[in-house]
């Protein structure tokens, strides 16, 4: 006859635990920290591009960019003038774990930087379920992707602390109801910080550089 | 994809609890999953027949309890399940819901022997 023993434990606990050992290591180093989650296409790589050089003299960044395979992120970010940048290579896996940001971590001298930059990998499921130890999550949306996305995926729309609606440039040329996606956002994640702008024309970047110079400076 | 190594870290929860209470043979794993929860029971079914070959846990059964999702208005206070295509209050059109069930993914307990 079985016997049921109680458990309750978090699944993804081991999980957890790495991205807060992240975090203190991150935190010793004195460098504030961002995870950027967004589906393949949107422009995590090309805001990063744009990023980079608006924040020179300003803040010495890192980038951390994690794909499948190819070190073509870190390659573009290493050009637009990052201190470090360093590839991660999933081999399959979906999304970054505490796990692999450690690895990545260890080959860096955090203490050369204030700003870290984690570019997760494209996917707008998967990376919402796994913590880093970044201190912040932004999701980089685009407006040719649609309207509908926070209704589709909740779970990552709601977990964000700060929100990129890249392409606003545009616009005029898709249907994309801006306030249809402004009420699923407000839903899940009210109050949300909000930066709509373009990588292609500069517009709205000064304030999204603004945010992260404001935010390494605490 | 994500389901392999969370199948690997549900087997050692399993496993350190099964150890703990002197168990020979775990028979059962009790997982609570919410809808929110972005997991899929049928890709952990197929990873757990390959992780947990040759443990105590070879011959478990996955038992998934799934939760539906719920939001809570913060305006009205009213309850509802939300769909793909809306997410506001269905009583007052409100925005800014809490979450009040469908996140969960936690092993609830192991039957053993």
């Amino acid at each position: 006859m079985p016997t049921n023993i109680p458990v309750v434990e978090n699944i993804l606990n081991a999980n957890d635990r790495l991205a807060l050992e992240n975090r203190t290591r991150i935190d010793a180093a004195g460098v504030f920290s961002i995870n950027i989650l967004a589906s393949p296409g949107a422009g995590k790589t090309s805001l990063i591009e744009q990023t980079l050089p608006l924040l020179k003299g300003r803040l010495r960044v890192a980038t951390i960019d994690g794909d499948i395979a190819t070190s073509i992120d870190a390659d573009r970010a290493a050009a637009a003038g990052a201190g470090a940048a360093i590839q991660i290579n999933t081999g399959g896996d979906c999304h970054l774990d505490a796990v692999m940001l450690r690895g990545a971590l260890e080959q860096l001298d955090l203490t050369q930087f204030d700003l870290l930059i984690v570019e997760n990998v494209g996917n707008l499921v998967c990376p919402a379920n796994f913590k880093l130890g970044t201190h912040k999550t932004v999701l980089v949306a685009s407006v040719p992707e649609g309207d509908d996305k926070p209704y589709k995926y909740p779970g990552t729309y709601r977990g964000v602390d700060a929100l990129v609606i890249n392409k606003i440039d545009l616009l005029p040329y898709v249907n994309f109801r801006m306030d249809y996606f402004q009420q699923g956002v407000q839903v899940l994640n009210p109050g949300v910080t909000t930066f709509p702008l373009s990588c292609r024309t500069g517009e709205g970047l000064d304030i999204w550089v603004e945010w992260l110079v404001q935010n390494a400076k605490k | 994809m994500h389901e392999l190594p969370v199948t690997q870290s549900i087997l050692k929860i399993a496993l350190d609890h099964a150890e703990k209470a002197n168990a020979q043979r775990i028979t059962a794993l009790n997982i609570v999953m919410g809808e929110l929860s972005s997991m899929v029971d049928d890709s952990i079914q197929f990873y757990w027949e390959i992780v947990a070959k040759d443990t105590i846990a070879e011959k478990a059964t996955l038992n998934f309890r799934r939760v539906p999702a719920e939001l809570q208005c913060m305006t009205c206070f009213h309850k509802y399940h939300p769909t793909d295509k809306e997410l506001v209050c269905p009583q007052c059109g409100g925005v800014g819901a809490k979450i009040i069930a469908g996140e969960e993914f936690a092993l609830e307990s192991i039957d053993v022997e």
